[in-house]
């Protein structure tokens, strides 16, 4: 077991996965010495070599296709975006081809590929650093979008994304990169995809949130206890955005009775619709409130002056939970 | 014409005026130019590489974010923005263009308030048609393009110029851009700033092409590649872009030849990745020593003039920085104003929303990081 970060999570399922399986390559935009602009794959050009960690000329419309490629002729690519906002050129492939492989060729061919970016608000970067665009994938048949918050499960769904025979997207909060450490088991294991990760259990409200925001959450669900002391409140790691644990979300409420989703995307259209539909079709006659969302505005995200105001913070996570759980009817 | 199509891409052929020490060797290729252009020129220059360390250190103390620095490359970009009239032409930046930017007639006082994170910064004053920073690399050839098309379709008789890097080049768009410039033969000159590295990656992981202007060949745009380090040389063959372009002969591709000197942002560190032989080799190529050789030798520049240059210009910075210091917030309006033309029911209902959560719990706008 090593203690280690986000960024060395990342690193060592590669390392793992590579060492396992020689089919198993990365490459992208500075991935190869440098190890990409955030060093996740640093070292392993040096271990693997050239030809299976590489940087890749600046075009991410290719990497998507040239991954797809390679996936259907037996590789398992790991492709890196540098930023989440700065690989939309590679959308394109993401939806038409990428997602749709299975499906078209009837499961003759298919997509095993693997593409990382980093993602989400709070670092102070520059335009197009700062998109949380998890609801864009997550909308798009055929592929599966996995945001892990923690070391432990970064570590165990990205092994878990290489060895998927389908297509996965795995965003990784950059905030939380270098933000704390967790002990990690060493060598092979996987988190599986679709399951949700419970935080802390409760009876009064369930929060459902992921990727940075589980850190709102959780320092919220501590700030909360000065004005509600015997509010008890279950905490829900999503860790997979699409499929996502129905199943624990909607147990939850049904015990609750009253859920807040909380993501830093921008309001409308969002994953927190999705969940707040899907928990009204389900849990109606067990609802004693609301159901009730936490999420940036419809704005473009601003640059760094006004990025205070659009991320989602421990204090508005609270003003929530207050209006969920006074709500009379 | 005295440069495109005299120099060959696909020899490798390059345009050069003055050699390193400031020396003219290639007289028959100077431009015509007045003494007081080259010195106003040199200013920019000089101002750019001053305000660009002076930014550096502001990053350092936390007081900027990350940016890009043009400090090697200030000679190309001083050269091809003096040949466009900033009311009537239009330039397309990338993010690494501040002496660009600053001879289009941006103020500092704007580049640094958006490197302090203010998109107010990114407006360009009245008569200053040039584009805000363009982070997401290769879409500004295409939007060039599509300028330059309105121009000629309107029968207006404006030019846009457009630039991205070596790396840049890679990126798709910049060749379906030129492909479609050249089928309408519209009034773009696309500018590669070839400084030999994409963050960490090389030129030559990049491209195996002998150089990047061969990659406008195959669109039948005339390309030529210039010594980006050599002012002369960069504006004689700018200028003439820009005339070919504006009298109609369609669009044409200048790769200058130039080195970053700098780190690619101020968050990273080139020692990791980049030999330092190869960093050494080019530092004697670096654009301003070259000019003020020329200048001096020439009889218009002197050492005095220099450091009175100097005293202005940082006096000129920092009190410009000061300003930024104590005007770089905004009103949460601001986020919600540029949306649409008009604010929709929603985002009222969301800015009311917004500013009575503001109002209770001013502190939290900071989200803990300033
Ligand atoms: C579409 C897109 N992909 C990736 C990036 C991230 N990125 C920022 S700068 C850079 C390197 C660009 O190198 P080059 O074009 O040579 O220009 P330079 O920075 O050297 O001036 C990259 C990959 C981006 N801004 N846009």
């Amino acid at each position: 077991m090593a203690v280690i970060n986000n960024i060395k999570a990342v690193t060592e399922a590669l390392d793992v996965a590579m060492g396992l399986d020689k089919n198993v390559i990365v490459f992208g935009e500075d991935v190869g010495l440098e190890g990409g602009v955030f060093r996740a794959t640093q070292g392993l050009q040096q271990k693997y070599g050239i030809e299976r960690s590489f940087n890749a000329p600046i075009s991410e419309a290719m990497f998507a296709g040239v991954g797809l490629g390679m996936a259907m002729n037996g590789m398992k690519p790991v492709v890196e975006l540098q930023f989440q906002g700065l690989g939309l050129p590679a959308l394109q492939n993401v939806i038409a081809n990428i997602s749709r492989m299975r499906n078209r060729s009837r499961g003759k061919w298919t997509a095993p590929m693997v593409i990382r970016m980093p993602m989400g608000g709070g670092i102070r970067a520059l335009e197009h650093h700062s998109e949380a665009l998890e609801a864009i994938f997550a909308h798009i048949p055929g592929i599966k979008t996995v945001m892990p918050s923690t070391p432990y499960d970064t570590k165990g769904l990205i092994l878990a994304a290489i060895e998927s025979p389908d297509p996965i997207i795995v965003l990784e909060p950059t905030k939380l990169y270098r933000a704390f450490k967790q002990e990690v088991p060493d060598g092979y294991y996987t988190v599986p995809i679709g399951k949700g990760y419970k935080i802390q259990e409760g009876n009064d409200l369930t929060i459902v949130t992921y990727g940075a925001q589980t850190v709102d959450c959780m320092k919220a669900v501590e700030m909360i206890k000065s004005t509600h002391p015997t509010a008890s409140i279950e905490l829900i790691d999503l860790r997979s955005i699409q499929p996502w644990d129905k199943k624990m979300v909607i147990e939850s409420v049904k015990k609750t009775g009253r859920l807040l989703v909380v993501s830093e995307a921008v309001r409308s259209f969002g994953v927190p619709a999705e969940i707040i539909a899907t928990v009204n079709e389900n849990c109606f006659d067990s609802l004693k409130a609301p159901l009730a969302r936490c999420t940036g505005y419809d704005v473009v995200i601003p640059y760094d002056r006004g990025e205070g105001y659009h991320q989602v913070n421990p204090q508005k996570v609270v003003e929530a939970i207050k209006k969920v759980l006074d709500y009379k009817f | 014409m005295k440069y495109i199509g005299k120099f060959d891409p696909q020899k490798d052929e390059i345009v050069r005026v003055m050699d390193k020490d400031g020396k003219i060797v290639n007289p028959k290729l100077a431009p015509t130019i007045s003494d007081e252009e080259v010195i106003k020129a040199y200013s920019i220059m000089n101002l750019s590489r001053r305000q660009d360390d002076y930014q550096n250190k502001m990053q350092r103390q936390g007081r900027l974010l990350s940016f890009l620095s043009s400090t090697g490359q200030e000679a190309c970009e001083v050269a091809y923005t003096m040949v466009i009239d900033p009311k009537k032409d239009f330039f397309v930046s990338g993010y690494r263009n501040n002496a660009a930017w600053l001879t289009m007639g941006q103020s500092i006082r704007n580049i640094m308030l958006y490197w302090a994170g203010n998109e107010a910064g990114a407006k360009a004053p009245d008569g200053v048609n040039s584009l805000p920073p363009n982070i997401i690399i290769g879409s500004q050839y295409s939007q060039a393009t599509g300028i330059a098309f309105s121009e000629k379709y309107q029968g207006k008789k404006g030019v846009a110029v457009t630039t991205t890097g070596d790396g840049g080049m890679s990126e798709g768009e910049t060749y379906e851009a030129m492909n479609f410039a050249k089928l309408h033969e519209v009034p773009v000159v696309f500018i590669c700033e070839n400084n030999k590295w994409a963050i960490s990656t090389p030129t030559v992981q990049q491209t195996k092409s002998l150089n990047i202007a061969i990659k406008a060949i195959a669109t039948g745009i005339p390309s030529i590649k210039v010594d980006g380090n050599d002012f002369l040389a960069s504006y004689a063959v700018a200028k003439e872009a820009v005339e070919f372009a504006r009298s109609g002969n369609g669009p044409v591709l200048i790769e200058f030849d130039t080195y970053r000197l700098g780190a690619h942002s101020s968050s990273d560190a080139p020692d990791v990745y980049r030999p330092k032989s190869e960093f050494e080799d080019r530092v004697p190529y670096e654009p301003l020593v070259r000019l003020k050789a020329y200048m001096i030798a020439k009889g218009i520049w002197s050492e005095e003039k220099q450091t009175a240059l100097n005293e202005e210009q940082d006096k000129h910075i920092a009190s410009e920085f000061a300003w930024v210091e104590q005007n770089k917030n905004y009103p949460i309006e601001d986020i919600f104003n540029y949306q649409y033309a008009e604010l929709t029911e929603d985002l009222k209902d969301q800015l009311a929303e917004a500013k009575e959560f503001f109002a209770k719990y001013p502190e939290t706008k900071d989200g803990g990081h300033h």
